[in-house]
């Protein structure tokens, strides 16, 4: 067995330097790492390149990093709910490019495999494509998009063991799976760390050999952006 | 007498047949979900990594781990499945939705869309919506026709920026239902009370009238 357990989020971090590129798993509120991303914050790295499909809220999440302006670039597809971000993007601080969601999803999966590039109709005849190579597909507008290339994944998964293989909860999966082994090094921070073989191999979402360092998380918030409810 | 917001829902869901897999947008097309005919088996799909989305939880049962596209608490239905991002947009991408229901600010009558974006204006981003669009073709636009100014939303050409282009099939507003053609919108329905004289004067872009013209039937 390769053992890819961590003591704990600082060992996980280490090497996580200023300038550096992060791709960071979660949508909304929902399925982030949280306990990594405390600890950037602590570390206080700075300039750092964020792909996530969000950028958090002004109090949790990434809006954690843009408070204490470590974020220079912010790659997402959906960047509401957030006043800091609203001011750091108008004042010019920030950097943003907006990616359509799908192809934020498909870029960080090439990585992983290593696909270079993929073509997709998404955004084709918009500004968000604007720019980049296109190519007709049976009859159709293609646009080419690239693998992104990070310094570090940061994933957060519900059930891990110390061979790295993960499990995930609910919509709480969304980008972290395509996000491991897309970086040159994968944090995995999990709800539970269980010893090699308490887990079921059939129920196994993403095998260890996409993840370097996992360790068990000491606090999990989990908060919930829209709490609805029904009535009756 | 124009229709309100559940209305507009409530004549969309007319719209859905036994054994579609849904993806429903934020705002009117949310509500579309609380008018299927209990006579037919549907599948709601929500982009963040969901199929199968039941009614929102009752109190004290919500799960931080269980949200829909809007970011709200949701709940599942039996034989839901859980999903990455990447496969999510697999099942949008490669047409596997059967029918696509979200909101714009301007359609245009060749069937463009922009619903992302107002220059000025904060930017908040395009999510799921640019890959949805290119891609679902059976796309069907719920909104309020006119917008709070007055102005028409159904127009000759978008001024806002694009989030996908011809590729709208079909408009339910609180005046009429409508279909793109070549030659703009083909409008089929009208709401109860509604003129065609009103219903002119609130498209901008080029109007056709039906010759198999009706009111709309809701049940």
């Amino acid at each position: 067995m390769i053992n890819k357990k961590v003591r704990n989020v600082a060992a996980a971090l280490k090497g996580v330097k200023d300038g550096m590129s992060l791709m960071l798993g979660g949508f909304g509120l929902c399925g982030i790492p949280e306990n990594s991303i405390g600890a950037l914050v602590e570390i206080g790295v700075k300039n750092l390149t964020c792909i996530s499909n969000n950028a958090g809220i002004d109090n949790f999440g990434l809006g954690l990093l843009l408070q204490k302006k470590q974020i220079k670039k912010m790659i997402a597809s959906y960047v509401g709910e957030n006043a800091e971000f609203e001011r750091q993007m108008l004042s010019g601080e920030l950097e943003v490019e907006l990616t359509p969601q799908g192809t934020l999803a498909e870029r960080c999966r090439a990585a992983q495999a290593g696909i270079p590039a993929f073509y997709t109709p998404a955004g084709c005849g918009t500004e968000a494509v604007e720019g980049k190579e296109t190519r007709r597909f049976n009859g159709k507008m293609h646009v080419l998009e690239t693998a992104y290339e990070v310094d570090f994944s940061i994933v957060k998964a519900w059930k891990g063991d110390e061979a790295g293989n993960l499990i995930f909860k609910g919509t709480a999966r969304n980008f972290n799976p395509v996000m491991c082994g897309a970086g040159k090094i994968t944090i995995a921070e999990v709800e539970e760390l269980v010893p090699v073989g308490a887990l079921d191999p059939n129920q196994i979402h993403i095998p260890g050999i996409f993840v370097n360092r996992i360790f068990q998380g000491t606090k999990f918030e989990k908060r919930i952006e829209q709490r609805t409810i029904r009535l009756n | 007498m124009a229709l309100d917001k559940n209305t507009i829902a409530k004549r969309i869901a007319k719209e859905l047949k036994d054994g579609y897999y849904v993806n429903l947008g934020i705002g009117i097309p949310t509500l579309v979900a609380n008018h299927v005919p209990p006579e037919i088996a549907i599948e709601f799909q929500s982009e963040n990594g969901v199929l199968g989305i039941g009614p929102f939880p009752f109190e004290g049962d919500e799960d931080a781990d269980l949200i829909n596209a809007g970011k709200q608490t949701i709940t599942t239905m039996p034989g839901a499945s859980f999903f990455d991002s990447s496969m999510s947009f697999s099942m949008i991408r490669g047409k596997h939705i059967d029918l696509t229901v979200l909101g714009a600010m301007e359609v245009a009558e060749n069937g463009d869309i922009a619903n992302w974006k107002i220059p000025g204006k904060l930017v908040k981003g395009m999510g799921g919506a640019m890959d949805l669009v290119a891609s679902a073709e059976n796309i069907i636009v719920a909104m309020m026709q006119v917008n709070k100014r007055g102005e028409s939303k159904l127009i000759k050409r978008c001024s806002l920026p694009l989030t996908g282009i011809k590729c709208v099939k079909k408009i339910v507003t609180e005046l009429g239902v409508y279909e793109i053609i070549a030659e703009g919108f083909l409008l089929v329905e009208y709401a109860p009370g509604v003129s065609v004289e009103r219903i002119k004067n609130a498209t901008e872009g080029n109007l056709i009238v039906s010759n198999g013209l009706k009111e709309m039937n809701f049940s």
